[in-house]
């Protein structure tokens, strides 16, 4: 662990967590006695080939379900395996695909508005101001309220539900490869909003996805699963600069070589989120 | 609503469709203003114009009391038709919720719920009807409690298997992180996306429980006389083939009329809703 998490209490916290799933007679260990911790305000990355076990972790840490062996800590205080409404407020997620996660029957308002109903957020004439400004601080007209999803474009949809997973008003965001199933622009403009409400919201990521390339600019730490293992987190300079474990540098000589241009794309997307 | 209209208005079949199911519903509603002789729905008799072919006034003929048969047509209609809204008016809502709670809630509930549905529906529906029918009273409310009994399995069936498959999907899993209650992610999330399945399978069985209740009561086990029903018309008319051909002749194309449009409806609106009924 470096100098800089020791300093900084963490927020959240793996200790010794395992995972078995049995299916019949077949058993399949997803994780294996894991240790991780994300401090406050962070962005902690979780990378990994797929079937690694990262959704497994992201799914356990939400209370889908329980981890068959440790825990999980949130500010020092064991999280249980049946949370409450407030707890479940507090850790929210954003999933992969925004098509399935958002209901193709319910307005994009009545989506979000559940979240302020649900929690009781602002009072009830309130709520739909309330919805607009959502739509609003995720980069949408505040009158999308009234559209289906089947009505926006893959990138428009995944701020939909990066803006439902805000209404809770969460302390930590569980980001389950939010970006894969758009394209690289989008990809990088959806980074950058993520980025940008992660500072102003104070929100602690967990950010998981397969692709080192994607995490390199958004992410202050990583943690790299290897079927079910943990085989190295470092701050994320580190990572690359200095990669300990032969999975690791595999991982990252596996990124794509990108073009001058793309790369000036990325960085030109990602950097001037204070001069906005 | 404008587009499902549309659509349907481009295709022949489903225009028939629309035309004959208008008709019929057209004749149920307004039967007091369209039938000529709108007291012959009742115990009236003349025996000066008894079992008479197609004749004006009477177009399709008078029955062996001297009724007119084309008037208790229309006022069949309305019963057929209003059987058929109730049974589905209970039906329906019954299966929904057994549906929607086996197929989300799983476990023993599940087992429990989906085990009596496939009892009910192990069971040929004739036979399930008329050994309600035959425990109680042949009445019109009894018919119409007859039919829901089989009626509901169906819809639990259909729906179950929706909500197995939508359960898996994203949205529900986001409900539940929010913290939603099971209520509503059932109803409000689950079952709007079952609509388009349970409003076809609606349209298509409307035209099923009318003929259902017309087998009931052509085995005697329906609507009683003095009212009007096309089964028993059919049934009595039978006796008197081929000489009194009408008695039987025009209430089955009353039946043919209305389950066949139906059908052609819930099939167009099937094309269109993309529901898997
Ligand atoms: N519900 C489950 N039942 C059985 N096996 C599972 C289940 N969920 C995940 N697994 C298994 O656990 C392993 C890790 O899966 P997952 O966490 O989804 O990986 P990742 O998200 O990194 O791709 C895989 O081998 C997968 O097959
Ligand atoms: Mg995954």
């Amino acid at each position: 662990m470096s100098r800089s998490e020791i300093m900084n209490a963490p927020v959240l916290e793996a200790r010794n967590v395992s995972k078995t799933f049995v299916t019949g007679s077949h058993e399949v260990k997803a994780l294996d006695t894991l240790n991780l911790s994300a401090s406050k305000g962070e962005c902690l990355a979780i990378v990994g080939e797929s079937g690694s076990g990262k959704t497994t972790f992201a799914n356990m840490l939400l209370g889908i379900y329980p981890p068959t062996t440790g825990e999980f800590f949130l500010d020092g205080m064991l999280l249980p395996a049946r949370r409450n409404l407030v707890l479940r407020r507090t850790i929210q997620l954003v999933q992969q695909n925004p098509l399935s996660s958002l209901n193709p029957r319910r307005t994009v308002g009545a989506s979000l508005r559940l979240a302020l109903d649900v929690h009781s957020i602002g009072d009830r004439p309130g709520r739909s101001l309330r919805v607009g400004a959502l739509l609003e601080e995720v980069g949408l007209p505040a009158e999308y309220a009234q559209r289906y999803p089947s009505a926006l474009s893959g990138g428009q949809r995944q701020r939909i539900a990066i803006a439902r997973a805000l209404a809770c008003e969460p302390e930590i965001l569980v980001l389950d490869e939010p970006t894969s199933a758009l394209d690289v622009l989008v990809q990088a403009r959806v980074l950058r909003l993520l980025d940008e409400l992660r500072h102003r919201r104070n929100l602690t990521y967990v950010f998981i996805s397969h692709d080192l390339a994607v995490v390199r600019n958004i992410a202050d730490c990583v943690a790299v699963f290897e079927r079910g293992k943990l085989v190295e987190q470092a701050r994320t300079q580190n990572l690359f600069s200095n990669p300990a474990h032969a999975y690791t540098r595999s991982l990252i000589s596996a990124i794509p070589i990108v073009t001058d241009e793309e790369d000036e794309l990325r960085r030109t997307m990602m950097e001037p989120r204070h001069a906005h | 609503m404008r587009r499902v209209m549309w659509i349907l208005l481009s295709n022949p079949l489903s225009v028939i469709g629309l035309l004959l199911v208008g008709t019929v519903i057209f004749s149920a509603v307004f039967a007091d203003f369209i039938a000529p002789f709108p007291s012959h729905r009742g115990a009236v008799v003349d025996f000066s114009n008894f079992n008479q072919p197609p004749h004006w006034p009477n177009i399709f003929g008078t029955d062996l009391v001297g009724r007119d048969l084309f008037s208790r047509i229309l006022f069949a209609y309305r019963i057929s038709l209003m059987l058929g809204v109730v049974v589905l008016a209970i039906a329906v809502p019954i299966g929904v919720t057994v549906g929607l709670a086996a197929g989300y809630l799983g476990g023993w509930v599940e087992f429990a719920l989906m085990r009596l549905t496939d009892v009910f529906l192990s069971i040929p529906p004739l036979v399930l009807a008329m050994s309600v029918m035959g425990l109680l009273e042949p009445t019109l409310t009894n018919g119409m409690l007859a039919v829901t009994t089989m009626w509901w399995p169906w819809y639990a069936r259909l729906v179950y298997n929706i909500t197995r498959s939508e359960s898996q999907e994203g949205y529900v899993l986001a409900a539940e992180i929010i913290g939603a209650s099971r209520l509503h992610i059932m109803f409000r999330e689950i079952l709007p996306n079952c609509v388009p399945s349970i409003v076809t399978k609606m349209t298509l069985d409307l035209g099923f429980v009318i003929l259902i209740a017309s087998s009931l009561s052509f085995l005697g086990l329906g609507v009683q006389a003095p009212t009007p029903d096309l089964g028993s018309m059919v049934a009595e008319g039978g006796n008197y083939l081929p000489d009194s051909w009408w008695l039987t002749v025009f209430p089955s194309l009353a039946i043919l009329i209305a389950v066949f449009g139906f059908n052609l409806l819930g099939d167009a609106l099937r094309q269109i809703l993309g529901g898997d009924t």
